[in-house]
Parts: structure tokens; sequence; C-alpha cells
């Protein structure tokens, strides 16, 4: 099936790595290019700067997307910040400190040269936000601002108020649409990504379905390019928007493309817990709000007092007190465990005790109200909208939430996966998070991918075809991959069950939250592993989806995605199970410090798990691409 | 713990964009107030889906106030009646035991209804392609910090970029005019140092494709109340003094 898995890392020293490769890929001459269809599919960060960016460069691009706009994009909601190594601040930061923080954020599961790439680009990308016009923060003085972020112990994150994912993805947006109007770039919104049409083993094109008269289009390129975002709703709720799904990675999962580390993902620390059992998803509160909010719980179990009447003495700001170097400001996997430890232990706050206390006294006590209100006054007020309870008055209460997922399909170094002609960015790759990510890096992938990287390797595949016209879209493949989903469509509207897409999707969430979510057991993980598949039958029996094929139809739309949510909680157990350790997001209780941290196994798992689909039933076969570690040493992550 | 209420909703339900509308009526009973919104219909469709019927289609992806898919009429307003909230935000403690709502999609000629409350915007986007950005190939950017922007410039830009592009001031507007959306678009960039090269070419392009798809601004200032980020109808003001300023540049008078 598959030969040896080939990340095309450059040799060189790690500094050199992406000089060297850019000169030695091969170029596109600029007449030519405007002969080369590409296809991007997504349009959030890393799709719309992906395609903006290629049709600045002269290619014929089409843009396809699910959206009723691409500005819609869940890149949107990024709250915090973006990082770059600029050492505006003069705090000692530099591409390779960025790249030490990220990879070991990452607990040492992601590849140093696609690291280092990211922190290298990363100045880029301020750059050409700025020239766009993205009204980051500034100083009295006119310059830019900066702050910290968890991980980091220095100031590098750009934002734009507690809204720096808009203002990027407007920024990349602009971008889009001038190529739309210039006529590089061709716009489909509401066409939803259903099959990946290959061809002699390469990527040919896709299959959309519109999802306003159910049209289903067969589109060909020499190239397809996914930008489709992360799989977190598997969770049901998460802080992700409630279209985001993997279709699209699935899809070409399951025509070949290999899908990598699916367990790693990112439960956010600071979260508004969920206050009922209809809740239809979660609410993120910015990680920048640990820069000044201090994280407590009461030191007695089952504490019924308000939070002004416990005293400090009865408060245990646990991060603080575990981790006096970083205190609120650790990784998101270890802020996270940590709650989840208080709470479990029954000191929990709030009418659930399901949440622990961001306390904004102090801060506000120090620097004024003002202050406090200029830096996250959007925040507080979402706050308050949701929960009905005033931040600037009684503390926030917060939780994990699934928010980030680092698994995703597996690309090489020039991020193209291992089916020839199919390249994925940002979120939807598995690329350079490793098993963890750090605040404000996943903006910076999405555009450094789409900006600063994809343009260069796709012109070094493209080459190859100079002067074969993509292929004609009345190839039988072509045909045969648009009556796959039209049987896929017919089939969910004959099924006729009792209960809703939703109601599945629900019950899916819980099973996923609960055995493969912030701790994970080999017991947990082989139940699940006998519960999915058996709501899945279930699902795939009795769920009900009315109306019809041509009309905008959403239980429709929602009922592939959820069935492909299924098969990837599957792969996900799989993933978990298989990697005896904890790294990261991953946290197997069978594997932990004395003190309750992660204990990696980097003897026998400093690897990716890259799994490839077998087909429907058979159990998909396990990859690895070794790790190796030349410029850092692999060492336990301590924050303390 | 929560409290519950029972609502009655007048919905419109319409199965195309040439199908004849009706408005649907349904109860909502034992709604939780801290529900929100969206997830009080979220509850109205699995209960509809269960009794065979086709649930409401609405439109709505992040639900935290940033993405600008959602977008209502409630009672007559658009997002219905706190401020600077979008739908999707708006909670049900916001409303009382017994209450009737009337739930519209948007309504304006350029928003044609696609179905029930869910209706086409790309009118929006075809503004921004017409000049709703800085012409920056990638790669050609000079370093972030080489062009101080003062603070009283960066704040009133920032502003104006809060536009989500949900519609509501249009679907609030008398004439269906999208006017403040154009200006948040057009003074975002034309305040910046970085958008002084096109100022007045976008200007004119902006308002102009905006006339072309929505009715006229005429001041009513409705768009202000309506919009969930609460942005300022100052913006039409100085967008009006841009456009006169550019129909005399844009002639070559000015040298």
């Amino acid at each position: 099936m598959l030969g040896s898995l080939d990340a095309r890392i450059p040799a060189g020293s790690l500094e050199a790595k992406w000089t060297d490769r850019k000169f030695s890929m091969r170029l596109v001459s600029p007449n030519n290019k405007r002969r080369f269809d590409v296809i991007v599919v997504g349009s959030g960060l890393a799709g719309a700067s992906a395609a903006a960016s290629l049709g600045e460069l002269g290619y014929r691009v089409k843009v396809l997307t699910y959206h009723d706009s691409p500005r819609r994009a869940h890149s949107i909601a990024a709250q915090g910040g973006i990082n770059a190594a600029k050492n505006y601040q003069n705090d000692g930061d530099s591409v390779f400190r960025l790249f030490y923080d990220t990879i070991k954020g990452g607990d040492y599961r992601s590849r140093e040269a696609n690291v280092y790439r990211l922190a290298e680009v990363s100045v880029d990308i301020i750059d050409q936000a700025t020239a766009q016009g993205v009204p980051f923060a500034r100083e009295y003085g006119g310059l830019l601002d900066n702050r910290s972020f968890g991980g980091a112990q220095v100031s590098r994150t750009f934002y734009a108020r507690g809204q720096t994912g808009q203002q990027l993805l407007l920024g990349a947006y602009s971008a889009l649409m001038r190529q739309v109007a210039a006529g590089t770039v061709e716009l489909h919104t509401r066409s939803e990504m259903l099959e990946l049409v290959m061809h002699e083993g390469r990527a040919v094109g896709v299959v959309t379905r519109d999802l306003i008269d159910g049209e289903i289009t067969a589109h060909s390129a020499h190239a397809v390019v996914l930008a489709t975002g992360g799989y977190g709703n598997v969770y049901f709720l998460s802080t992700n928007a409630k279209m985001c799904n993997v279709t699209a990675a699935w899809r070409a999962h399951r025509k070949g493309a290999l899908f990598a580390n699916p367990c790693y993902t990112q439960i956010h620390p600071t979260c508004i817990p969920a206050s009922d059992d209809f809740q239809s998803k979660l609410t993120l509160m910015s990680e920048s709000l640990r820069n000044d909010g201090r994280i407590w719980v009461p030191t007695a179990h089952d504490d019924g007092r308000a939070p002004d009447e416990i005293p400090d003495a009865d408060r245990d700001y646990f991060l603080e007190r575990k981790y006096p170097a970083f205190g609120n400001l650790v990784p998101r996997d270890v802020a996270s465990r940590n709650a989840k430890g208080v709470v479990d232990e029954g000191r929990g706050v709030g009418p659930r005790r399901n949440g622990v206390y961001l306390d904004f006294s102090d801060a506000m006590a120090h620097d004024g109200e003002a202050v406090i209100r200029a830096k996250y006054g959007n925040l507080f007020d979402m706050y308050e909208r949701i929960t009905g309870e005033n931040p600037y008055r009684v503390p926030m209460r917060i939780y994990p939430a699934t928010h980030y997922t680092m698994g995703g399909l597996w690309v090489d170094y020039e991020l193209m996966s291992n089916v020839p002609g199919l390249f994925v960015l940002g979120e939807a790759n598995f690329s350079d998070h490793g098993a963890n990510r750090l605040g404000a890096s996943a903006l910076m992938q999405g555009l450094a991918d789409g900006y600063f990287i994809l343009p260069y390797t796709i012109g070094n595949y493209l080459s190859d075809f100079l002067g074969d016209p993509a292929l004609d879209t009345s190839e039988p493949v072509f045909a045969d991959a648009e009556q796959a989903v039209a049987d896929d469509v017919s089939r969910w509207l004959s099924i006729g069950g009792t209960r809703s897409v939703d109601h599945y999707h629900r019950e899916l969430g819980k099973l996923v939250w609960d055995y493969i979510g912030m701790a994970r057991t080999k017991t947990g993980l082989e139940k699940a592993l006998s519960e999915i598949p058996a709501l899945r039958e279930e699902y795939l029996r009795n769920v009900r989806v009315l109306g019809s094929a041509d009309t905008l139809n959403q239980s429709l739309e929602k009922a592939g995605r959820v069935a492909d949510l299924f098969e990837l909680a599957e792969l996900m157990a799989r993933d978990a199970l298989a990697r005896e350790e904890s790294c990261g997001g991953h946290f197997r209780e069978e594997h932990q410090t004395e003190e309750g941290e992660a204990r990696r196994d980097d003897q026998n798992f400093a690897h990716v798990a890259a799994w490839e689909w077998s087909g429907e039933g058979a159990a998909p076969t396990r990859h690895c691409e070794e790790l190796e570690f030349e410029n850092v040493e692999l060492t336990q992550r301590s924050y303390k | 713990m929560s409290s519950e209420i029972n609502l009655t909703l007048q919905v419109w339900r319409q199965d195309g964009p040439l199908a004849e509308g009706r408005f649907a009526t349904y109860e909502a009973s034992g709604i939780s107030i801290d529900a929100s919104f969206l997830e009080m219909l979220d509850i109205v469709n699995e209960r509809l889906i269960e009794s065979g019927e086709a649930p409401i289609v609405f439109e709505s992806d992040c639900r935290e106030g940033i993405c600008g898919t959602c977008g209502l009429m409630i009672n007559g307003q658009a997002h219905g009646p706190q401020k600077g909230t979008a739908t999707c935000q708006l909670h049900m403690r916001s409303f009382n035991d017994g209450d009737h709502i009337t739930i519209e999609p948007w309504r304006a000629t350029s928003f044609p209804v696609l179905r029930d409350l869910a209706v086409d915007r790309r009118a929006m986007d075809a503004i921004i392609a017409a000049g709703g950005y800085i012409s920056v190939n990638t790669g050609a950017a000079p370093d972030a910090n080489l062009t101080p922007v003062p603070k009283e410039t960066a704040d009133p830009a920032f502003d104006a970029a809060a536009c989500i592009g949900c519609g509501a001031c249009v679907a609030a507007c008398p004439n269906s005019a999208a006017q403040l959306f154009t200006a948040a678009k057009v003074q975002h960039l034309n305040l910046l140092p970085q958008g002084q090269a096109q100022r007045w070419a976008r200007t004119e392009a902006m308002v102009e494709t905006m006339e072309a798809f929505f009715g006229s601004c005429t001041n009513h200032g409705e768009c202000e109340e309506a919009c969930p980020k609460e942005i300022p109808i100052d913006f039409i003001a100085w967008t009006n003094r841009d456009y006169i300023k550019a129909k005399v540049k844009n002639r070559k008078l000015a040298g």
C-alpha cells in the first residue's frame, strides 16, 4: 500500500534548512502560473491567506467554502493573539527562543525543522498583516504593543484587543476579495466539499454539494489544498463554531491520506463552565486573561461561601503554589489538568461545582478598573452576557473545554500529504504543535502556512506538470465521485429513524469527553472502542433526517459530518490506546510521575503516528515517522 | 438553579427563495432562562423533528457574537432587545414567562430569503471586493514598526474594524441601506496611514457599490441602535466627507 513516510526535511543546519529548500525548489515562471488550477478548500486564516497569495502570484485559484462568506470561518473567533519573534520588547526573544518554546510546549512531539521555520517566518506575518491594515494594539508612541502568553517568559504576542483572530482574518479576507475582484480567484460560497477525486494516485479535484439547492458539482485542478480546520466538535461541546467538522479531511483520509496523531487534542483551561444540559457550545475566555487574573479554589472541600467571604488564608492559588516560576501562565495542558484535579477533589465552585475562580480583584486594585477594562473589556462583557454575572465584581468561573486539535492529516515539510497533489494547511494538518499547542500559535501557523510556505512549495510540485491541462471533469473518476455523494445524500434521507442528528452527536460527544478527554486510561479507551461503534451502528439505523436533498437542509448537512466524526472518534481511541505514554494534551493515567505530571516515553514514542484507512470495518494501519532531535535536548517539561 | 419560562413563537417559514412565506406558531414551553436564544430554537427544533415536522432553518456558527453568521428580527428588532448584543449572545433571561415572540429573517430586497430565517448576504462581499482592502501583495510589506500609528488614530480605526458583517444595519434601516457596514469598512482603512494611498478610490468604489445593491442612507440612525458591536454613525459622517472629497480628487481637479 504505502511506501516509507518521507517527510522531505532538508539536510543542513536548522537555520539554513528553509533558505536552502527555497533555493533548491523548482519554480513555475510567472507566465506559466496562469496555466495551473489550484483548489483551496476553506477560507479561514490558512485558506484565505493561501488563496490570496496564490492569486497574487498568478495561479488560477478556486476557493470553496461552506460559509455564506469567507469571513465567517472560525479563525474569526480567536481572541488572544499571535506570536512572533520580533523582540520589539528587548526582553531576550529570538527565532531560536520561539522555536524552543514551541517545541518544548509541544512536549517534544513535533519536527524541529517545521517548528524552526514557523518561528522564522513569524516576523513576516506581523509585517504583512500590519501592511494590510490589521489594527494591532499600539503603545502611545504609535509602535506595536505585546503581551505575554502561557508557556513563554517573554512578551511576543501581538494582539488586537480580544479580537485578534477576527482582525487577522479580515486582513486575509480583504486580500482574498481583492483577488476575487482581480479575477484570479473564483469564489464558491455555500459549497461543501464531500469527496476528494483521485486519478493515478494523485489528487486531481473535489466534489461539492451546493447547500442551497443541493447541486452536486465536480471541480478539477492540478492541486488541491485543504485548509478546513480541526475536529474539536467530535466532543460536541467545544469552543469550536457549530459548523466546524472533520469531513473534508476525513473524506481525504478515506481516499488514502494518512491521519496523524488524532489523540492530540487540546483542552483549553479558561472557558465558561457548562450551565445546563441543553448547552450547545462552550465559550472560551482568552488565555490572555491569565496575565492578570489569579486562579484559585477554596482550600476546603465543598466550601459553600461566596468568593468574597473566603479570606486569602482559605484560598488555594493552586497554579502559583505548584509552579512558582510560571504561576498562572503555565501551558494550557498543565493548567487544564490541574483545574480538573481540584474539581475532581470536590473543590469546584459555582452552582454545579464545575469551575475554578479566575479573579481580577488584585489586578484591579493594582492597575485600576480602567486599565483592566481597556485590556479585556469585550471579554468581560461577553462573560456577563452569558452568565449574568459581573466579573468586575465577582470572580469569573472557568473550566477547561476542548479548543483545538493538534492532530490532523499528515504532511511533509512542504505541507503535502502522502497523496501527491494534496496539500493541507493550518489546523487541518498535524504539523507544528506536537502534543500541545501554545497560546497565540494557531494564528501564527495558519498564516505561516498560507502566506509564506505553500506559495513556495506548491510550485515545486506543479512544475512537473507544465503543459498538462487539468483532468477534464468528464473523466469517469469525477462521475464516480459525484455518484458516491449522491448515494450518500439519498441514504440519509431514506433511513427514517426516530432521533435527530444532534441527539447522536451529543451522545457521541459524551463518550469522547469521558474516555478520550483530559485523562485517558486503557480501560476507558477499550470501552470507547466498543461503545462508539455500537452508537454509530444505531445512528446509521435510527437517525431521522427530514426534508429533501434539493433545498437548504441543515439536518442533512450535519448527518454526513456526524458520521465522519464517529469514524474519527474511533481512530482517536485507537491512537490514544497505542500511545503508551503521556505527552502534552494526551494524558494516560498509567503514565505519570509521582507528582502527577505527564511522563513521556522518548525511547518508544518519539514518533508521529500516522494512520492509514484500510476500508470500512477494517482496522487501520499505524505508520511511524521517527522524530529526530538534533538541536534541543529532550527533558521533562518543568514550569516550576 | 435556573427557572423556566413558557413562550409562544411566531416564526417566519418559507420553503425557498421563490416560495410564498407564512408565519407559523409554536409553543416553546419549559425554556430555561439560562438558555441562549438560539439554544431555545435548538430545543424547539428537536421537538419539531420528533413530531415529524421540518426544523426551522436559521443560521449561526461561532455563537460567541463574532462571526456575524446569525441574525434574526426578534419582535421587530434586529438581534432582539439587548443593546450591543448579537442574536447568539442574547439569553432567555431577557424574556418573561408568557411572552409572545415574533421571529423573522432580515428583511431587505438585497438579502433574498433562502429558507425560513436564512438570507443571502453576498452583496456585502461585493462591497469589500470593490475596494475594502489595502493593495499589498504577500511579501511586499515593510517592517511593522516602520510607521508609527498614534493611538488616537489606531483606536477609532479599531472601533470601525470591529464590524462583524452581520447585516443588522441593513435590516434595521428603513431604506435597507448598508451604509453603516460600508462606512465602518471604509473608515477602518481610511484612518490608517497604510490606507492613504487608495483612500479616495476606495471610498468612491465602495460607496457606489453599496448604492448599487442597497438603498441610500438618509440618516435615520436605526443602524447604530441595532449594531451588535455598537459602531457609531460618526463613521457614516466621515465617509460622506471622504466621498465628497473623493469625487473632487478622483476627477483630478485637485492637482
